[in-house]
């Protein structure tokens, strides 16, 4: 020690005496007192995912039910629902397969349930099966028509609109509205029945709608219908690509 | 479950704008990381210019000299304990030392600190009142005799070598605090401009706004503190010293300025996707604060009043006291407009979504760890510090009596 | 003395650069990482989603909350439906929809929409993820399996991670008062179940798999669809892949 003052200035010397005793508590609190896991990042990570890998299930997964509800399932796999899982519309069931006695999923009986997905949405993709919850057969549980296991329309339709009904609505509020469907698609009666394997029929050309469009159309309904020269409108193109039937443009 | 926080939240829901992000409702880093880099801008800016006393040997300034490092170090003890209250852990706050995470600039934090108030502050404080406190010490009893004692480390070598090695030492620490101070505030900008998430905070430019931004606040802010307490320790204010702080407070703000103006005209300039909603909020949210207190009452208004004061400060000879007067105004004004300036970063920043779509509204809150008046005990807590620094390392002690002498001397001419 | 000069000068320099050069030196091999081949066998989790199919019923919100203990408020998701509506005029509106809630049907014959859609959200499991880049003690870390989780126990509550998050995946969670975010349900993955969000999609519009796997729904909706990611300049490389993006969603 008193060679450090000899040899240093007496500041700097005594600065160098509190550094190194701050030096040495901080090395032997860090390097002593502190457990090594509490330092270890890779310790602590593996402890992490441990961890979370050891979170409680909620949802069994899709092929936990078949085990007990042998019929349902098979009756689901052949449906338009197949795609689903039970927990979609059951809710968590894990706890009910460890306990199937006392813990029973939810059945959702009520009838806003089944709109979440069904309901007619502007957003929602075309096709995908919508109805208007308001005029569908008011206040009637949806179970009571269709089998929530097996989907698919309760008796065979007698309007086009039971299925299509967002074409329907579509052509509700345009120009053609007093169109039957069948005006442009011819519809063979099996459609109804087994609606992929028989189609009804789409105009082909341009000609078609030129029966009621075209400038020199006779058709009875064409009475009002706007005119145009089929030889130089809309150049190469078919109608539809630019008019949408259902919907068609008006000239604002 | 914190029943408050969902309440203010569900307040907050209807007040919503367009569309936000569903988790962006909470504006996350509230009041105290707004008193976070106000306080660290302080810190610099008040040691820079005790730099500029060393380094650039700006003798008229001498008489701040030892209350800017006072200052400095008030405020950067206060500094961790924002940001240690605004954790969600804050009993977890050694980890960030135990584990640190290099890439992260948060956790450069306490390295940053540690090294800045360790290897450069202390000294340089410890440096300057080395040979005062064992003289001090002579002359006492009690305990202000063994504090002054113990903080000079029991040292009584007031010999030449000893002297001489005190400034030596001085003038290195204080080239080195430059850049260290500069690192500090640099450091805490870089936190906001690294968010590459947040574009109105991703910018090269924010360290070096945040940089002179602090070197205004910290002298203005030790320009005030000089101004209040010397009359209230009766000695009288050396104009001539505050008439040249204020030259380079005034150089400082008009340095700010144009930089935050070229960041405001880059930003107009390319005008990215996020400009319209970056816009609208300053339009709508930050009006008041960024508009009207951080740019017009805190810039613009203190430089028209100084200039105005600087030019005609000789042709019609204006009064001390009015000259004082403007200046307590102005450096008042831009304190305001310094704190509005960090909040216009750090709430801003999180007040608009970064789908760029709609904008969130921040309530401050008056108790609690993230209310108003935990933030304002936080801003008075480095003013006590300061008191007791003061009681044990007062600044004046000697330069009183000839500093009296030189005041009537520059008066007179 | 000159030694010791020497000595002191080496250590300041040490002392100034060694944040910055870790910095550095952290970033590159994790980038380097991000595009190495795997060793035969790890895992490399992604997700996908396929726009189109969404029919924004909300059962995958549902199912999160559930599973992952999510607090019910609407201010804490792990994922969340977004809608939709861009206008005749131009003009697009987003709104986050709300589970077990009819969405309103517009009239079908609301001419001013021009198109209309879903899209879920959910943490996107950057390859980059500038979340563990922040975080200040190395409470968030992404797996070799390529999941990004937080360390509940050492997460300090700073929310760092939650500003430099880009996708607002991110929330403080109220009762433990640290960050919390989807996992891709990673007590689930790691059992070989599906995430829970995935499991109860009715139109399978959420697809998760391996993306190491030859031949996995995954890999098939890569293979087939055109894909996008959300906000690709920001480079965080996120590994939730959308099919059938529309430019409006950020």
């Amino acid at each position: 020690m008193g060679k450090l003052f000899e040899k240093f200035p007496d500041p700097l010397a005594r600065l160098i005496v509190v550094f190194l005793a701050l030096v040495a508590a901080g090395a032997f609190v860090f390097f002593v007192l502190i457990p090594k896991p509490v330092k270890d990042l890779k310790v602590q990570w593996d402890n992490a995912i441990r961890q979370e890998s050891a979170r409680p299930v909620k949802y069994a997964g899709f092929h936990a039910c078949a085990e007990c509800h042998d019929k349902l399932y098979e009756t689901k796999k052949k449906g338009y629902h197949r795609d689903l899982s039970c927990e979609t519309c059951h809710g968590a069931a894990k706890a009910h397969t460890e306990d199937p006695d006392t813990v029973k999923p939810v059945i959702p009986a009520e009838r806003a349930f089944c709109p979440q997905c069904h309901a007619y949405n502007p957003s929602r993709p075309r096709g995908f099966p919508q109805i208007n919850p308001v005029a569908h057969n008011p206040l009637k549980p949806c179970a009571s028509c269709h089998n929530p296991h097996d989907p698919k329309p309760p008796t065979t339709p007698k309007e086009c609109a039971a299925c299509h009904g967002e074409i329907a609505r579509t052509k509700a509020v345009s120009h053609h509205v007093q169109l039957e469907c069948t005006t442009c698609h011819v519809t063979p009666q099996r459609h109804k029945v087994s609606p992929r394997a028989v189609k009804p029929t789409k105009p082909q050309d341009r000609e078609f709608c030129g029966k009621c469009h075209g400038k020199d159309a006779s058709a009875k309904l064409s009475a009002n219908a706007p005119k145009i020269d089929l030889a130089e409108h809309g150049e190469k193109y078919v109608c539809w690509q630019c008019h949408y039937p259902h919907s068609p443009e008006v000239e604002q | 479950m914190n029943p408050e926080l969902l309440h203010t939240l569900k307040e907050l829901l209807p007040q919503i704008q367009g569309y936000i992000y569903p988790n962006e409702i909470e504006i996350h880093w509230g009041l105290l990381i707004v008193v976070y880099p106000y306080i660290t801008g302080i810190v610099a800016g008040a040691f820079i210019l005790a730099s500029l006393v060393k380094v650039f040997n700006v003798k008229e300034v001498q008489p701040l000299y030892r209350l800017s490092l006072l200052t400095a170090l008030a405020y950067l003890l206060v500094a961790p304990v924002a940001l240690v209250a605004h954790l969600g852990h804050p009993e977890r706050f050694y980890e960030i030392l135990l584990t640190p995470n290099t890439s992260s600039a948060m956790a450069m934090f306490g390295f940053v600190y540690a090294w800045y108030l360790m290897a450069v502050l202390l000294l340089e404080i410890w440096f300057v009142h080395r040979t005062d406190l064992i003289e001090w010490a002579e002359h006492e009893t009690g305990a202000m005799r063994f504090i002054h004692r113990a903080l000079a480390l029991f040292s009584r070598d007031t010999g030449e070598r000893a002297v001489a090695f005190d400034h030596k030492a001085l003038k290195v620490i204080t080239i080195v605090g430059i850049p260290s101070a500069f690192l500090l505030h640099g450091y805490v900008g870089f936190i906001f401009g690294s968010i590459k998430a947040n574009p109105w905070w991703s910018s090269v430019l924010i360290p070096i706004v945040f940089l002179f931004s602090a070197i205004v606040s910290g002298v203005a802010l030790v320009i005030l503190l000089y101004m209040v307490i010397t009359p209230l320790t009766g000695g009288k204010i050396n104009m001539r010293c505050v008439d040249k702080a204020i030259d380079f407070l005034f150089y400082a703000v008009i340095v700010d300025f144009s930089l935050e103006l070229v960041d405001f005209i880059h930003r107009v300039y390319q005008s990215e996707e996020e400009i319209l909603i970056l816009s609208e909020m300053v339009m709508s949210k930050l009006f008041a604060s960024l508009l009207i207190i951080q740019v017009l009452l805190g810039m613009l208004l203190p430089l028209a009043l100084i200039s105005v004061t600087k030019i005609f400060k000789k042709r019609f000879h204006l009064s001390e006291d009015l000259r004082k007067m403007v200046y307590f105004i102005s450096v008042i004004l831009i304190q305001f407009g310094i704190f509005a300036t960090r909040w216009n970063v750090v709430i801003g920043g999180q007040m608009f979504s970064k789908s760029f779509r709609g904008l969130t509204t921040y309530k401050v809150e008056f108790g609690g760890i993230e209310g108003l008046l935990f933030a304002i005990l936080l801003l008075a807590l480095p003013i006590v510090i300061l008191a007791v620094l003061m009681k044990i390392l007062p600044p004046w002690k000697e330069m009183r009596e000839e500093g009296a002498a030189e005041t009537v001397e520059v008066a007179g001419s | 003395m000159n030694g010791r000069r020497t000595f002191l000068r080496g250590f300041l320099s040490f002392l100034l650069t060694g944040g910055a050069i870790g910095g550095i030196l952290r970033i590159s091999p994790s980038k380097a990482h991000a595009k190495e081949t795997p060793p035969k066998g790890q895992k490399w989790y992604g997700f996908g989603v396929s726009v189109d199919k969404c029919i924004g019923c909300a059962r995958c919100m549902e199912a999160c909350k559930t599973e992952n203990n999510v607090p019910r408020e609407p201010f804490f998701y792990r994922t969340w439906v977004e809608r939709y509506i861009t206008r005749k005029n131009g003009g697009t509106t987003v709104k986050a929809i709300e589970p077990n809630q009819e969405p309103a049907p517009e009239a079908a014959s609301d001419k001013s929409i021009l198109r209309s859609f879903f899209v879920p959200k959910l943490c996107n499991q950057c390859a980059n993820p500038p979340c563990v880049q922040v975080c200040p003690v190395g409470a968030t870390f992404r797996t070799d399996d390529g999941v990004v989780l937080v360390n509940e126990k050492t997460c300090i509550g700073c929310r760092y991670c939650i500003q430099a998050c880009p996708y607002g995946a991110r929330y403080l969670h109220p009762v433990t008062r640290t960050a919390d975010k989807c996992t891709f349900c990673y007590h689930r993955i790691s059992k070989g179940l599906l995430p829970a969000c995935v499991e109860v999609c009715p139109t399978q519009t959420r697809i998760f798999g391996d993306l190491n796997a030859a031949a996995s729904p995954m890999s098939r909706f890569l293979r087939m669809n055109k894909i996008h990611v959300l906000k690709p300049a920001l480079n965080t490389e996120p590994k939730v892949y959308y099919a059938s993006l529309d430019g409006e969603v950020r």
